[in-house]
C-alpha cells in the first residue's frame, strides 16, 4: 500500500494517537526542539464545542450512544474466550469503551489518578522473596516492570501537577504529613491541590471502614478540587460534583483531560502539527526491518499518506498499539502454544466487581452528586499490603466508593435489588428504593497475566481498510476469582458497619466466563509490555522496542499485568519516564537505551 | 542614527520604499505601535490576510467598510508618503484630501508622537505583507454618504496635531510611568473611543483627562456591548481593581474580579496582550490617577451575605432566584463569588452593576467566550441562554444578580430583554473554537 503512496515532508517525530500518551510526548519532544506531528484518527474536540452545558450533558447521547467512543463500524477487536473457541467481533460497546477524538480516552476517562505501587512494579520479585517460586500457579506470566517506585517518582509528582490531581498525602519525604493512604510510599511533594470533599456515602464509607479497622483514605482525583494553573499555564476550573465525568467532557473544565491540560498550549507551538481524521495503519520499516522510518496513514479524505519521520512514538489505546506492532511487524509476535515470542502477551484486564449496600429508607444516599475520580477507599488488600500466604492467590484490589453520579437512565436500567420484578409498580418501588437510599461498593482488583489470555491478528475478520482485527483471548481465572471472593468478603463486613438494611455482595463466579455484553472497566492491559528480559517483554524498561530502537510505545500495554489502581497516572508517568530519557540520551545518541 | 533615518524618509517622501530596507528593530517597534493603537480590530478580518480591510460596521446610518492598509499600490495604502500616512492618522485626511469617517480615531491618534508615527510607517511598507484586496463600498445612507460635511466635523471636533503637541508638553506629571500611560490611554490605545460618551454629533466628550469627569466615565454601546467606567468608581469603575489587577487583566483578559468580554475581547487579544508589562503598568498607574466622575460614585461596595444565607437555606423565593440557582451557581456559585481568574464573580463585578444593564443581558442571551491570551492559553466558555430563557426569566435573573451580595442596580424589564434580543445576530459561530 505504501508504494503508491503520497509521501509528506519529513518530520522528527510523528506520534500515533491523540490522547494523554501522545499528548504528554509530544509536548516534551516540542520542548526539546523536535517537530512533532501528531495522528488522530478521530475528530477534533474542545470543551467548547463538546462540552457546551447544558447540550453536551446528555446521558443518552454520551452514555448510551456512545459520542466519544470509538466508531466500531470501522474497526473493532474480536474476543474469545479460549483459543478452541472461534472469535466474533465487539460489534456493541459494552463491557470496555475505548475513545476515538482528540484527547482520546483521556477526554472521557472519570478522572481517578493513581501512583502505583511499589510492590506491584516488582511483584513477581516481591512474591517470590514472601512466598516462594512455588506460590506462583502454574500459566501465570508473572513479571516486574524493570523501573522502580523510585525512579518513576519525580514522574509521578510530574503527572500529577499538570493534571492538577486532588489528594492528601500520607507521606512526604518520608514523614507523615496527613491522612493519607497509610500503604502508599513517601512522595516528594503534597498534591497540587487539596482532596476532594467526601460525599454523603463516601463520608458513611469512610467512617464505617475506620471502625472496622481498615485504613480509608481520598480518592486521588484529577478533578480539580478547586481552580488550578497548571506548569503549563493551562486553567482548570472546579469540580462541582455535577456527576458528568465518565463519558462527557468537563462544561466546568475541572476534569484533566489533554485536551484542557496539555492541548491548549502544545497547539500553539510552532513545532507542533495535529492532524486529526487520519488513521495510522502501519509503522514503516526499513529494509531490514531495524529502523522505522515513518507510519502510512489514511487522512480525512482517505488518500493513503506517507509520513516520514526520524522517530515514531505509538500512544495509541493499549490494544491498538499491540496491533499496530503486530501489523507493521515490530517485535515477535507471542505464540501461546511455546509461550514464545512477545508482542500480544500477558494481555490483561482489570477485576472489577461492584456490591450494593441498602441504607435505612431514612437516609437519603444523594448518587446523582459525584465526581469521577473522588471517594473513599482502603488498600488493606490491595497489592502485597497484606499477607497472601494463607489465602493462596496472587493480587489484590483496592475497595471503594466511588460515586462518580447516578444518572437517570442508568438508575432505571439497574433496577432494584436482586428479586424486584421487571416491571410493574414493584420494579418502580424497587428502582426508586435503590436510587434513593442504597450505594455502591467496588472491588477494583487486579488480573494476572496467564500463558492462555492473549492478544493476536484475527484470521478471518477484517476491518474497514482491509486489515486484520486484533483478537482477544480471555478468560477468567481462578487465582483471581479466589482474590475477588476474598475482598468481597471484606465489603460485607463494612456494609454490616454501616448498618446496611440490605447487602447484595457481588462476588466472581468459578466456571463463569468473561461476558463482553455487560460493562465492568475499559482498564486493559498488557500485550506488549516493558520489562529487563527481551524474551517475555516486546519494550525494554524505557518503553523503547527491543528489535527496532527509535519505536516508542506508551500506554498500559506496557504492564506486565494487571494491578489494583486504575491505569491513567501509571501511564502518564511512564511517558513522562521514557520522555526524559529520550532526551537525555536518545536524541544524542539514538540507539538502544537498553541491552 | 534615528533623527537621520527620519529625515531621509522625510526628504524622500514616496520613495521611501525603494531605500534600502529599515533595520528589523524598527519594524518590530513599528508593529508594537501598531498593536498598542490595535489598528487590527478593524483593519483585519479574523482569518483573513492581516490589514487586509473589509470589516464592516454596521451604524444606523449605514454600513462602513474597513479599508485595506496593507502596502499594495493600487488597493492599500502602498502610494502613501510618510507626510500622508501621518495626516491621515492624525488629522483623518486621506491622499485624496478627503477625510476619514470618525470611526477611525484620529482625534486620539492626534496625539502619537513624530517617532511612533515613523515606526508605524516603516511596519506598514516594510513588514506587513502587500494585499490585493479590494474593500467593499461604503453603504452608507445620504447625507452621512457625502464626505464633505465630515471635513466640517473635522473641523469642529478634531484636535489640531500641533496644538495638541504643545498641549502634551505642557503637562507635567511627577511619575514618568504616568506620563507614559496617559500617551498610551489618550493616543495609540484610543480608550476613549469606546470608553468615553459621546455627543449627538459623535466626537467624544472628552479626549483627555485633563477634559473633565466624562473622560473614560462609560461609553455607548459598540456592537451591543456597553464599555464600563474606567473611572476610580468604586461599585461601576475601576476604584477596586489595583495596579497589578489591571496588569493582568491587560495581559490575559482575566483577573480576580473579573474577566473580558465584547469588544474587550479584541483589544486585549489585538493590543494589550503584546504590551510589555512595563507599558502595561503604565496605563493601569495612570488609570489609577482618574478619580470617580462624581464623588457620590466613591460610595464603596461591600459584601452582604444575605442572599447567599437564603440560598443556603434553600429559600429561591426571590425574584430570579431559582433560575440563577438553576443556571448560573454551577459556575459563579451561589455566594457570587464564582471562581476567580476561571469563572468571574458577579458579586461586587462593575459590569453587573453598570447603570445600563445591555451588556450583563447581552452576555446571558449570548454567552461569551474568554479567549486564550499568550500568557493565558485557557479559554473559556459561557453558554448563552437566549434559547433556554424567555425574556422575563432573562429580565428575573439579571434583575437578581444585580441586586444580590450587596450590588445594587436597578431592576431589569423585560422590555430591556427585548430589545437586547432583538439585536442578537441570528446566529453566533465561533470565530474559531477554542483549543481546551
Amino acid at each position: 500500500m505504501s508504494d503508491d503512496a503520497r509521501r509528506l515532508h519529513p518530520v522528527d517525530v510523528v506520534i500515533v494517537g491523540g490522547g494523554w500518551a501522545g499528548s504528554i510526548m509530544a509536548k516534551e519532544m516540542t520542548e526539546a526542539g523536535r517537530s512533532v506531528v501528531m495522528l488522530e484518527r478521530g475528530p477534533y474536540r474542545s470543551t467548547a464545542a463538546d462540552g457546551a452545558y447544558p447540550a453536551s450533558i446528555d446521558e443518552l447521547e454520551a452514555n448510551f450512544r456512545y459520542k466519544l467512543f470509538q466508531d466500531l463500524s470501522k474497526n473493532t477487536v474480536t474476543i474469545r474466550n479460549n483459543s478452541q473457541q472461534t472469535a466474533l467481533p465487539y460489534r456493541r460497546m459494552a463491557a470496555f469503551l475505548p475513545g476515538e477524538g482528540v484527547g482520546g480516552a483521556g477526554l472521557h476517562w472519570s478522572g481517578v489518578h493513581f501512583r502505583m505501587p511499589p510492590d506491584d512494579l516488582r511483584l513477581r520479585t516481591r512474591v517470590i522473596e514472601k512466598y516462594g517460586a512455588k506460590f506462583i500457579p502454574e500459566g501465570m506470566n508473572l513479571q516486574d516492570y524493570g523501573v522502580s517506585y523510585e525512579e518513576l517518582e519525580p514522574f509521578f509528582d510530574k503527572a500529577e501537577k499538570v493534571f492538577g490531581t486532588s489528594g492528601e498525602a500520607y507521606m512526604v519525604k518520608g514523614q507523615v504529613v496527613g491522612k493519607g493512604n497509610v500503604f502508599s510510599p513517601s512522595r516528594s511533594d503534597h498534591f497540587p491541590l487539596p482532596a476532594l470533599k467526601d460525599v454523603y456515602t463516601a463520608h458513611l464509607f469512610r467512617k464505617a471502614a475506620e471502625e472496622v479497622g481498615f485504613h480509608p483514605y481520598s480518592l486521588p482525583a484529577a478533578n480539580a478540587s478547586r481552580q488550578y494553573i497548571n506548569p503549563y499555564g493551562a486553567q482548570m476550573g472546579p469540580c462541582n460534583f455535577c456527576g458528568y465525568c465518565s463519558g462527557y467532557a468537563c462544561y466546568m473544565y475541572s476534569k484533566a483531560s489533554p485536551n484542557v491540560n496539555i492541548l491548549p498550549v502544545l497547539r500553539r507551538h510552532p513545532l507542533f502539527e495535529l492532524r486529526a481524521g487520519c488513521h495510522v495503519l502501519k509503522v514503516e520499516l526499513d529494509a531490514d526491518g531495524r529502523r522505522a522510518t515513518g507510519v502510512t496513514y489514511t487522512d480525512p479524505d482517505g488518500r493513503v499518506v506517507t509520513q516520514p519521520a526520524e522517530m515514531v512514538i505509538l500512544t495509541a489505546f493499549q490494544f491498538h498499539n499491540v496491533r499496530l506492532m503486530l501489523l507493521s511487524g515490530i517485535g515477535r509476535p507471542y505464540d501461546p502454544v511455546h509461550n514464545e515470542g512477545v508482542v500480544g502477551r500477558n494481555f490483561v484486564y482489570q477485576n472489577v466487581t461492584t456490591s450494593n449496600v441498602w441504607l435505612d429508607r431514612s437516609i437519603d444516599t444523594n448518587q446523582y452528586i459525584g465526581a469521577g475520580g473522588g471517594g473513599v477507599a482502603f488498600d488493606d488488600f490491595n497489592s502485597e499490603n497484606f499477607d497472601h500466604g494463607p489465602l493462596g492467590f496472587v493480587g489484590g484490589s483496592p475497595v471503594w466508593v466511588n460515586q462518580a453520579g447516578v444518572k437517570a437512565i442508568a438508575a432505571a436500567r439497574s433496577g432494584g435489588p436482586p428479586g424486584t420484578p421487571r416491571w410493574g409498580s414493584a420494579w418502580k418501588a424497587g428502582v426508586i428504593d435503590t436510587y434513593r437510599h442504597s450505594l455502591r461498593i467496588d472491588a477494583h482488583g487486579a488480573n494476572m497475566a496467564y500463558r492462555d489470555v492473549y492478544l493476536d491478528l484475527d484470521p478471518t475478520w477484517k476491518d474497514a481498510y482491509g486489515q486484520p482485527l486484533l483478537r482477544m483471548t480471555f478468560d477468567w481465572k481462578d487465582n483471581d476469582i479466589r482474590m475477588n471472593r476474598y475482598v468481597v468478603d471484606r465489603i460485607g463486613d463494612v456494609a454490616k458497619a454501616m448498618g446496611a438494611r440490605r447487602v447484595n455482595l457481588t462476588k466472581r463466579e468459578f466456571g463463569k466466563p468473561f461476558d463482553t455484553r455487560q460493562y465492568q472497566t475499559t482498564h486493559l492491559g498488557g500485550g506488549a509490555v516493558m520489562g529487563n528480559d527481551p524474551g517475555t517483554s516486546a519494550l525494554n524498561r524505557y518503553l523503547q522496542s527491543w528489535d527496532v530502537h527509535n519505536v516508542f510505545v506508551i500506554g498500559a500495554n506496557a504492564f506486565p499485568q494487571g494491578t489494583g489502581y486504575n491505569p491513567t497516572g501509571m501511564v502518564a508517568a511512564l511517558a513522562y519516564w521514557a520522555a526524559h530519557h529520550i532526551r537525555t540520551t536518545y536524541l544524542s545518541h539514538p540507539g538502544p537505551l537498553a541491552g | 542614527m534615528l533623527a537621520s533615518a527620519i529625515l531621509a524618509v522625510t526628504v524622500c517622501g514616496p520613495s521611501a520604499r525603494a531605500q534600502e530596507p529599515a533595520r528589523d528593530d524598527v519594524i518590530a517597534r513599528g508593529e508594537y505601535v501598531a498593536r498598542a493603537a490595535d489598528c487590527a480590530a478593524c483593519h483585519s478580518v479574523p482569518g483573513e490576510a492581516p490589514f487586509a480591510g473589509g470589516m464592516a460596521f454596521h451604524l444606523p446610518t449605514g454600513t462602513l467598510y474597513a479599508p485595506n492598509i496593507t502596502p499594495d499600490r493600487q488597493t492599500g495604502i502602498g502610494q502613501y508618503s510618510e507626510a500622508e500616512f501621518s495626516r491621515a492618522l492624525r488629522r483623518g485626511i486621506r491622499r485624496d484630501g478627503t477625510t476619514l469617517y470618525p470611526a477611525m480615531p484620529y482625534p486620539s491618534y492626534a496625539r502619537l508622537t513624530d517617532e511612533d508615527v515613523h515606526v508605524l510607517y516603516v511596519y506598514f511598507m516594510q513588514g506587513v505583507k502587500p494585499v490585493v484586496h479590494v474593500v467593499a463600498q461604503d453603504g452608507m445612507s445620504w447625507p452621512m454618504s457625502m464626505r464633505w460635511p465630515l471635513s466640517i466635523w473635522r473641523m469642529l471636533y478634531a484636535p489640531d496635531p500641533k496644538a495638541v503637541r504643545q498641549d502634551m508638553d505642557r503637562r507635567t506629571f511627577a511619575d514618568p510611568l504616568v506620563a507614559r500611560g496617559s500617551y498610551l490611554v489618550e493616543g495609540p490605545g484610543h480608550c476613549g473611543a469606546c470608553h468615553t460618551p459621546r455627543a449627538l454629533t459623535m466626537q467624544e466628550k472628552a479626549l483627555t483627562a485633563e477634559d473633565g469627569p466624562l473622560y473614560l466615565s462609560g461609553g455607548d454601546a459598540v456592537d451591543g456591548w456597553r464599555p464600563v467606567s474606567l473611572r476610580g468608581e468604586n461599585r461601576t469603575g475601576l476604584g477596586r481593581w489595583n495596579e497589578q489587577d489591571i496588569v493582568r487583566f491587560l495581559a490575559t483578559g482575566r483577573m480576580p474580579l473579573g474577566a473580558a468580554f465584547g469588544g474587550m475581547t479584541d483589544a486585549i487579544g489585538h493590543g494589550t496582550q503584546h504590551m510589555t508589562d512595563e507599558d502595561r503598568l503604565a496605563i493601569a498607574r495612570y488609570l489609577k490617577t482618574i478619580s470617580p466622575a462624581a464623588p457620590a460614585l466613591a460610595r464603596g461596595w461591600t459584601y452582604d451575605p444575605a442572599v447567599t444565607d437564603a440560598l443556603h437555606a434553600g429559600d429561591v423565593s426571590a425574584r430570579g432566584a431559582r433560575a440563577y440557582v438553576d443556571s448560573c451557581a454551577a459556575c459563579h456559585r451561589t455566594d457570587g463569588h464564582g471562581y476567580p481568574t476561571t469563572f468571574p464573580p458577579l458579586a461586587g463585578n462593575p459590569v453587573v452593576m453598570d447603570p445600563k444593564p445591555d451588556s450583563l443581558i447581552r452576555i446571558v442571551l449570548e454567552g461569551n467566550t474568554l479567549r486564550a491570551t499568550r500568557q493565558a492559553p485557557s479559554a473559556f466558555v459561557m453558554p448563552g441562554f437566549a434559547a433556554r430563557m424567555d425574556d422575563s426569566t432573562v429580565a428575573d435573573t439579571v434583575t437578581f444578580i444585580r441586586a444580590a451580595w450587596g450590588n445594587d442596580a436597578p431592576a431589569v424589564t423585560v422590555t430591556d430583554v427585548a430589545r437586547i434580543r432583538r439585536t442578537l445576530s441570528p446566529e453566533h459561530p465561533p470565530v474559531s473554537v477554542p483549543m481546551n
